[in-house]
């Protein structure tokens, strides 16, 4: 006989799925930026019939989730409930926001959040169940954040608090974003061409290995502020007395050194994957390429360097989720990048603000890691998988 | 042919390899046998030189080993080893490639290479070729790490320990494998391993190195007869010794005139075969037959015996 029976993680989800619900606000209503809100619930923030589309899907989602389902059903549930939650919410926004008001705030509450979180949940569980090939797994991202892009243009969300400090901010948002890539990646792509080749010197040469490990180690133990104050002197002096240095870009605040520490950073995870996956090439394999005749560059290029590279690109990833959220940082010495709306937020106590900065920086992340993994399980050489399953 | 000369290779103050010299006959099979830290694979790998000597020559045909970059020499020479070594990123047709590409052969002659020795190896380059190392079997890795070795037809070949990992139905397979192939592109076989009974079904000259000294160089039946150390006759085995040496000569020159009783014995098994088929069926003579069928006379256990009885 088939009974329904309880899910133990989806059980915890339905929980949270229903506090978020119920008992939490799900949007906060201010008549301007700073002042303190009031709370609303689904039903105070929506209008008929919205709430009750709302709701429904919701608890279809938390049923869905409690009971045990195919894998499949909750990944659909999950994204139904999602897509509700991202379209009510902008939906609310204009609903609260009275006729031709601009300083009343609307924004998400923690029932928001935690349903957001709980179906978040519920869509990551299922596509671990599923397994989706890596290619599937940056297919489902792009159809996120497709959508995403398609609230966003449509205006949906227009009336939401995040979206007034975007609508103020326009020019420098887009400039401070391309500051954030281009540091993340820029000091991702300096460290991967001085680090790469560090490694391989490493593997080859012993005695260098511990001592240069160890440096690169006690740099990743500095503060990240901490690191960019001690830069500050050195770039200073050398934009000082290096003709051309100055033209270039380098001064003791600024890109310059949040780009170098954000380098000095990467450098570690790119040797010390280089090094680890270099050493782990089969000792026949080697061996056996040095006794057919492959001079050293040849293994290097042809055995070696293949073998290792999905642990090098392992590397790679550590570092790039670890730059997008170091350079929010940069901020601080005038590098710019997202880090400048989280801190201009905290010093007007305006979270909208914040969350200007704190939410592009975190998506970014997001999306790369998500990426990057795909691209490593798509490079390792079917051995491994064969040998993982 | 190949000529070693007083090679020696020191690591500081040892020697592992202490003034050998050797001469290695062309399209024969030499296996070098030793104990572990005797110094045979150092001894191996100074030919191609993966390793460089301190002091010595070697020749191939000739030619000092030192006229080539290491690389290029090592592309003329096989090399296989014990757990075969193939590129497990790259496939069974890509791995045996790997000599001719580097050597820039041609596409096709390349292509044509690696199914004729798929096919010499038994594996049928349509099913084969495209696999990833890791979905071969134990024995067909090995065979693929010889038939890389033997891809760019190398006049010699050089072996360390490369049925090591096999076990004993599949080694025994492997190594008259190996031997039909060596008769088929006649070969020069330098072969390391420490189980002499390896040495013995595969050796036409058997060298026996003991703490870096090559002790014995001698064809298997002159070693069964005559070991010149008591290391290289406890190295054969003294339980073993008759036995051994029945092993290697066939049946044909223990044949006898006069018929005998019973199911005929092949001409061309070892005479260990037919002493072993003499005791297991009980009867003291076997008639012999050659391989067309036709009996050609006997052999027998008062015969056999004489054969297995060392000097006195």
């Amino acid at each position: 006989m088939r009974q329904l029976r309880f899910d133990k993680l989806g059980a915890i989800i339905a929980a949270l799925a229903l506090g978020g619900a119920f008992i939490a606000p799900f949007a906060t209503f201010r008549a301007n930026r700073i002042v303190a809100g009031e709370a609303k619930t689904i039903v105070e923030s929506l209008p008929q019939p919205w709430s009750a589309a709302v709701l429904l899907v919701i608890l279809v989602g938390v049923l869905v989730a409690a009971m045990r389902s195919p894998a499949i059903l909750r990944l659909v549930a999950a994204f139904a409930a999602l897509a509700v939650l991202a379209l009510g919410i902008g939906v609310a926004a204009s609903h609260l926001t009275p006729e031709g008001n601009t300083y009343a705030r609307v924004s998400p509450a923690s029932g928001f959040w935690v349903m957001l979180f709980a179906f978040g949940l519920l869509a990551a569980d299922a596509l671990t169940r599923l397994r989706p090939a890596p290619f599937m797994r940056i297919v489902v991202l792009v159809a996120v954040l497709a959508f995403v892009g398609m609230l966003l243009l449509s205006g949906t969300w227009d009336g939401l608090s995040i979206l007034r400090e975007y609508a103020s901010r326009v020019d420098t948002f887009w400039a401070e974003a391309r500051k954030h890539v281009t540091l993340a990646l820029g000091s991702l792509v300096a460290a991967t061409i001085v680090g790469i080749p560090l490694g391989i010197l490493c593997h080859r040469v012993a005695r260098l290995r511990d001592g240069l490990l160890g440096v690169l180690n006690a740099i990743q133990t500095i503060p990240s502020i901490a690191l960019f104050g001690i830069l500050i002197a050195p770039l200073g002096w050398i934009a000082a007395n290096v003709p051309g240095a100055a033209t270039i870009g380098i001064r003791g605040i600024g890109v310059a050194p949040a780009f170098v520490a954000l380098f000095l950073y990467s450098l570690l995870p790119v040797v010390a994957n280089t090094v680890v996956g270099l050493a782990g090439v089969p000792r026949d394999a080697n061996d056996a390429a040095r006794g057919i005749g492959m001079t050293d560059w040849q293994r290097l290029v042809g055995i070696e360097f293949p073998l290792a590279f999905p642990v090098i690109l392992t590397g790679i990833r550590i570092v790039l989720v670890q730059n997008i959220g170091l350079a929010t940082i940069a901020a601080l010495i005038g590098g710019g990048g997202f880090g400048v709306f989280v801190f201009q937020g905290v010093g007007q106590t305006a979270m909208d603000l914040v969350l200007l900065g704190a939410v592009p920086t975190v998506v970014l992340a997001f999306a790369a890691a998500i990426v990057l993994d795909a691209v490593i399980e798509m490079a390792t050489p079917n051995t491994r998988q064969a040998e993982a399953a | 042919m190949i000529e070693i000369k007083n090679i020696t290779k020191r690591y500081g103050e040892t020697a592992v390899v202490d003034d050998v010299s050797l001469t290695i006959a062309p399209r024969t099979v030499t296996v070098v046998v030793g104990t572990s830290g005797s110094g045979k694979t150092t001894l191996l790998r100074m030919i191609n030189r993966l390793v460089e000597p301190t002091s010595g020559t070697i020749r191939l045909d000739g030619e000092d080993n030192r006229s080539l970059p290491g690389y290029e020499l090592r592309r003329r020479i096989g090399y296989a080893i014990q757990g075969h070594g193939l590129f497990p990123h790259r496939t069974v047709a890509q791995n045996i490639a790997t000599v001719p590409t580097l050597l820039g052969w041609e596409r096709a002659r390349i292509d044509a290479k690696v199914d004729e020795l798929l096919q010499l190896f038994q594996l049928d380059p349509a099913d084969f070729g495209p696999r990833f190392p890791h979905e071969l079997s134990g024995g067909q890795q090995q065979r693929v790490g010889v038939a890389r070795a033997l891809a760019a037809e190398p006049k010699v070949l050089l072996m360390d320990e490369p049925f090591g990992a096999l076990d004993p139905i599949i080694r025994a397979k492997a190594q008259d494998d190996l031997l039909a192939i060596q008769k088929h592109f006649e070969t020069t076989v330098i072969l390391v391993t420490h189980d002499m009974e390896e040495a013995f079904q595969l050796a036409d000259r058997i060298a026996v190195m003991d703490k870096g000294k090559v002790v014995q160089y001698a064809t298997p039946a002159e070693m069964l007869i005559k070991p010149a150390t008591p290391f290289v006759e406890s190295l054969i085995g003294v339980s073993e010794r008759p036995y051994r040496l029945l092993a290697i000569e066939p049946v044909l020159s223990a044949v006898e005139p006069g018929s005998a009783d019973g199911t005929a014995i092949s001409s061309t098994l070892s005479q260990r075969e037919a002493l072993a088929e003499l005791l297991w069926s009980g009867r003291s003579a076997l008639p012999v037959a050659d391989p067309a069928g036709a009996i050609i006379g006997k052999v027998s256990l008062e015969g056999l015996a004489k054969r297995a009885a060392g000097p006195v």
